[in-house]
């Protein structure tokens, strides 16, 4: 079982979730994001089932270990359709919502077949090194369709704050995920996941709470500040 | 495959943690500072870098709002790593002095902001207390 430390970072990752569905229904920005708040409710849920899991079968049963892995796969991929929303949010004024969707859909069953493809290979090393390399790619995946986005928001000049901040803790949050994912491929032995991972959980409920908490939904800025590199 | 993701992953976590932190402070960059927190911290009208530590033990004196917990540690990560550039890169190539001189700054004024805001946060929870 995981120690206090475990179970408390648990706890705040789970009240977090909760805290930004309650910020976005007070500041009335739960219909705007709505696929963001379903994929908090969704994830919340998902950690009461892995507490259940977890209090029946225990921390190193395979039945743990598959429910762990398998609704963190469907966990990445419903963040992949809150993604999508943002990519609604940031092209709407281009009426490309059509193409937007179409794409959505294509990736979801390209995803769908290339992890079908993946299990049907590895089905002898479910519980080995398979997990790790399925969710370090759903994660890349994620990482780069956020990429994509930002640069979007640069070229587009996107100046809603609210949004802007949504997407970098997305991308944050995908970025940390990929690179702890593929340090775990890299290094089967190491032990740091424990409590890094569930942190990182929390990063991503933390910055969004505080974005709809916070953040007026019509406040502005200019993007063009926040690039790395001068626009 | 491994390698290369964790190398790409990296930079992007890199790059997003500095726009980031930059849109936080770009959000409270517009505030004017009170004349009070002017006069306790010292900072005129451009904030300085070499200010940051002195602004933080201030705010360490202060009741802590928990909402701005996770802002105050992100902005604090991203001076160190500016100090980091500054005593490293900047050697190498000296336009990022002034840039980290900048960015230093600013972290220093979103520092007195969130100074700003204790104070006032503090003072009206003793005013409620006065009244109960």
């Amino acid at each position: 079982m995981p120690g206090s430390i475990g179970y408390t970072i648990w706890f705040l990752g789970s009240l977090l979730e909760v805290c930004v569905v309650v910020s976005a229904l007070a500041k009335h920005s739960f219909r705007r994001y709505l696929f963001l708040n379903i994929y908090m409710l969704f994830s919340f849920l998902i950690s009461l089932g892995r507490y259940y899991v977890l209090s029946h079968f225990g921390l190193r049963s395979s039945e743990y270990k598959y429910f762990y892995f398998y609704s963190d796969a469907v966990l990445t991929i419903f963040l992949y359709l809150a993604l999508i929303t943002l990519y609604l949010h940031v092209f709407d004024e281009m009426k490309v919502e059509k193409y937007v969707r179409l794409a959505a859909v294509l990736l979801l069953v390209g995803t769908a077949l290339f992890s079908y493809a993946v299990v049907e290979q590895s089905s002898n090393k479910m519980l080995t090194g398979f997990f790790f390399e399925l969710s370090q790619n759903l994660y890349f995946v994620g990482l780069v369709l956020t990429y994509v986005l930002w640069g979007a928001i640069l070229k587009l000049r996107e100046t809603r704050t609210q949004l802007i901040q949504l997407v970098l803790s997305l991308g944050i949050y995908f970025s940390a995920f990929a690179a702890t994912f593929a340090l775990g491929n890299m290094f089967p032995n190491l032990q740091f996941f424990t409590y890094v991972v569930p942190v990182f959980g929390c990063l991503l409920p933390l910055a969004w709470a505080y974005a709809f908490w916070r953040l007026a939904p019509d406040a502005r800025m200019v993007p063009a500040r926040l690039a790395v590199v001068p626009r | 495959m491994a390698t290369l993701i964790f190398i790409l992953s990296a930079a992007a976590l890199l790059q997003f943690f500095i726009s980031y932190c930059r849109s936080l402070i770009a959000a409270s960059i517009k505030q004017p500072l009170s004349a009070e927190v002017r006069d306790v911290t010292g900072i005129p009208n451009t904030a300085s870098g070499e200010d940051f530590a002195r602004v933080i033990q201030l705010l360490d004196l202060c009741p802590e709002r928990p909402e701005e917990r996770g802002r105050i540690r992100a902005i604090n990560t991203y001076f160190r790593l500016l100090n980091l550039v500054r005593s490293t890169l900047a050697r190498v190539i000296p336009a990022l002095v002034t840039w980290t001189e900048i960015e230093r700054g600013q972290c220093t004024y979103f520092a007195a902001v969130t100074l700003d805001r204790r104070i006032a946060f503090s003072r009206d929870m003793l005013a409620q207390q006065i009244d109960v």
